[in-house]
């Protein structure tokens, strides 16, 4: 299985969580919103100045920022 | 009997809708998260009992990261209540679920209210109800509030559930072995200690848990002053945890899990998705909204056609109402006249009150009857977000947040609104950032002003001048904006030092505004508030100014010796002593800065009269207005002190008095300098 980051997701890209490295209130945050290991996401687009991201995870949209998307480890989703 | 209703949800799910429908109240609802930011109430009656519904602010969950999330928690926890009502969103059910499953940790008397079952049908979501209220084990209704659909059904719920009719058999969550006996033990030893409605399973989980503040109110709610004995025992449990690798931070992230895996569990046995299609729609239009290269020109192009509409569509009725006010004048003389009123008391009244009441009424009602609709109909659409989406970069280069976008369209309405909105933004030194830069945004009692100055000045009255006039107010919102992210990213490398903090953002779906609906509503709630605000300070004011014009000492008016004396401050900035004047008697209304010039002027005697703004530009040429004048009061009015009703809600807000005054001091020395090096610029040239 490859790991990597979510910021290096490629557009239209799906992907699976496998951990969460962020810490503080975004980790928090982040959790609430669903993202715990083994939740599909995908790379829907990018904002117009490369930043942030815009993720669809459990039926929603999710802007994130690259810088936190950095800390979040996902592997190749196989079945989509 | 009187019931105690609690209405929360997650943000954006129609929440203030529901609570209108059932209240008969008209709470402003948007489609973005972070609308309701206040606690409102209201009050309605079923069945013989008399219900008071409390609309608390949406948020995701109960585990408080902002200040929002934060009166939601302490509202279920320690407020009175027979009932709450968790609107979800028939959607995006799973997500809604989450909050649901917090909430029945607290408390059995719950009703679960699925909201826009509407939408869902058009998306080919099919839930199953019956199957939803058994898992969940308390009553399900869903129900489409904006037609009013199954509200009824929703009402006798809530009365059942208020009233004990039914017997709730809410689920909980199970978490991990360990972490279920360690919560076992700490029951036993609160149980006999817990006289309050709150769940002892629940205050067993937040005991544990590491949150201080959770953990202080919690003791203060129970009355528990021998703190030792629990104390101990979360000791002992916190041991045994870490004998099983759970570290005190993975307890949380274990709780959440556990919430969210629930969550899943249920939805996907109770929701069917029988259509991809709608999410491709939807990800179409944000490719548009929101891609790289189409979706700044996009939001661009928005302003300007928001703004062409208002002032095309100001432009008639505005003459129309101004040319009814004058032809009014006369007659209402005649009246005063005829029944033997004094001529100065007449004066007073006609001259006086009348002319500036009429002027706010005719030059800014028209805009903002068209400017609050469209804006409104931008917010229903789920576009505003996508604003703060696409701008997010540059205000992450200023170390603040993207959300601050959000804010300044609000302001654009109203600035008070917009420092209230800036509640949504999480992180305190991001929040007053943009709580002190708003007022740069011109809201709508001042770009009415801007828009007269431009028309008078620079590009005339004729017909074709109008795509002009919108290119001129664009760009003075744009350096409005230019100067918000200047000033925003000053203040965060100086007084407010910190690094971008984290953030996410939800991108609500689109949805199709109800067009009637909200012109209605943001005629009547908005335009006529802050009309009727502006009308309340025009009147006295109005009459003040008067009596300042023609009460003399020493030969001088009043009003010439306070303009005179701020003559020589006003000449360094390129204005005068009148305008100055205007815009500090303006305090309470910007609306009312232009009527206190005018009749200064008129005062002092050049001319007496004028109907039309041609006529007005002539009045003030007549009194010394150069270009430069007027390009240093359209800067003036972009940037000074706030009004008095935005000092208020800064001062609440913030609660200090050290960032009202700045607040008022910022925009007011940026104003001060951009004004003097403009006339330093034009009288070189």
């Amino acid at each position: 299985m490859i790991e990597y980051t979510l910021d290096k997701v490629k557009i239209a890209d799906t992907v699976i969580l496998k951990k969460l490295n962020n810490t503080g209130s975004i980790r928090r945050r982040l959790l609430d919103i669903g993202f715990i290991p083994g939740t599909k996401i995908e790379n829907v687009l990018t904002a117009p100045f490369k930043d942030p991201t815009l993720y669809r995870i459990r039926g929603t949209l999710i802007a994130i920022r690259n810088s936190d998307a950095k800390n979040i480890v996902v592997e190749e989703c196989y079945e989509i | 009997m009187k019931y105690n209703i609690a209405l929360i949800g997650n943000p954006n799910v129609g929440k203030s809708t529901v609570f209108n429908a059932l209240t008969g109240m008209h709470q402003h609802t948007g489609n973005w998260p972070g609308k309701t930011v206040s606690l409102a109430s209201g009050i309605f009656e079923y069945n013989k009992n008399t219900y008071e519904m409390y609309d608390l602010p949406g948020t995701y969950s109960l585990i408080s990261h902002s200040e929002e999330e934060r009166i939601a928690r302490d509202a279920i926890m320690y407020d009175k209540h027979d009932c709450v009502v968790v609107v979800c969103d028939a959607t995006c059910l799973e997500r809604n679920l989450n909050l649901v499953l917090q909430i029945l940790e607290i408390t059995d008397d719950v009703v679960v209210c699925i909201n826009l079952l509407d939408e869902a049908k058009k998306k080919k979501i099919d839930i199953d109800f019956n199957l939803l209220e058994k898992k969940l084990g308390v009553p399900v209704v869903g129900c489409t509030a904006r037609s009013k659909k199954n509200l009824d059904k929703l009402l006798k719920k809530i009365d059942e559930v208020s009233t004990k009719k039914v017997k709730e058999t809410p689920t909980k969550i199970r978490y991990k072995r360990v972490i279920e006996e360690g919560i076992k033990e700490l029951i036993e030893v609160i149980k006999p200690l817990n006289k309050t409605k709150i769940e002892t399973r629940f205050i067993a989980i937040k005991l544990l848990d590491d949150n201080e503040e959770i953990r202080e109110d919690l003791y203060k709610f129970l009355k528990i002053k021998n703190r030792k004995k629990i104390e101990n025992m979360v000791k002992k449990i916190r041991v045994k945890l870490l004998d099983s690798d759970i570290k005190i931070d993975e307890l949380k992230d274990e709780i959440v899990k556990s919430i969210v895996l629930k969550s899943e569990e249920i939805a996907s046995s109770t929701v069917t998705f029988n259509n991809k299609d709608y999410l491709k729609r939807q990800t179409k239009l944000d490719k548009i909204l929101t891609s790289k290269l189409t979706g700044i020109p996009i939001m661009l192009l928005l302003l300007i056609v928001v703004f062409y509409i208002t002032i095309i569509g100001a432009n008639y009725p505005s003459d129309l109402l101004f040319d009814f006010f004058s032809s009014l004048e006369e007659p209402l003389i005649s009246i005063f006249n005829y029944l033997h009123f004094p001529e100065f008391l007449t004066n007073v009244i006609v001259l006086g009150a009348y002319k500036t009441l009429t002027w706010v009424v005719s030059v800014m009602l028209p805009p903002m009857a068209i400017f609050f609709p469209l804006f409104t109909i931008l917010e229903d659409s789920g576009y505003l977000p996508r604003i703060a989406f696409n701008l997010d970069k540059c205000f992450k280069k200023c170390n603040a947040c993207g959300k601050q976008a959000l804010t300044m369209c609000m302001g654009f309405g109203c600035n008070a609104v917009g420092v209230t909105g800036c509640r949504i933004i999480d992180s305190k030194r991001e929040r007053l950032i943009a709580i002190l830069t708003n007022n740069f945004v011109p809201c709508n009692g001042r770009f009415p002003t801007i828009i007269a100055i431009i028309t008078m000045f620079f590009v005339g009255f004729s017909k074709e001048a109008n795509l002009l006039k919108v290119l001129f107010l664009t760009g003075v919102i744009l350096l409005g904006i230019f100067t918000t992210l200047f000033v925003s990213n000053i203040l965060s490398r100086t007084i407010l030092k910190g690094e971008p903090s984290s953030f996410t953002l939800e991108l609500p779906p689109y949805r199709k505004p109800q067009y009637l609906k909200v012109i209605i509503r943001s005629i009547l709630d908005r335009t006529l508030r802050v009309l009727s605000r502006a009308v309340i300070v025009a009147i006295p004011t109005g009459i003040i100014i008067y009596l300042f014009a023609n009460i003399n000492i020493n030969d001088t008016s009043i009003l010439l010796h306070l303009s005179n004396f701020l003559d020589p401050f006003a000449n360094i900035i390129g204005l005068d002593g009148v305008i100055l004047l205007a815009f500090i008697l303006g305090f309470p209304a910007n609306e009312i800065v232009v009527p206190i010039i005018i009749m200064s002027y008129l005062s002092t005697g050049v001319m007496t009269d004028f109907t039309s703004l041609i006529e007005l530009k002539q009045l003030l040429v007549n009194n010394g207005w150069t270009i430069t004048t007027a390009i240093c009061t359209i800067l003036f009015s972009l940037m000074h002190w706030p009004c008095s009703t935005t000092c208020l809600t800064i001062k609440k807000e913030t609660g200090s008095l050290k960032w009202t005054m700045l607040s008022i001091l910022i925009p007011t020395v940026c104003g001060f300098t951009l004004c003097f090096i403009t006339k330093i610029l034009f009288s070189i040239f």
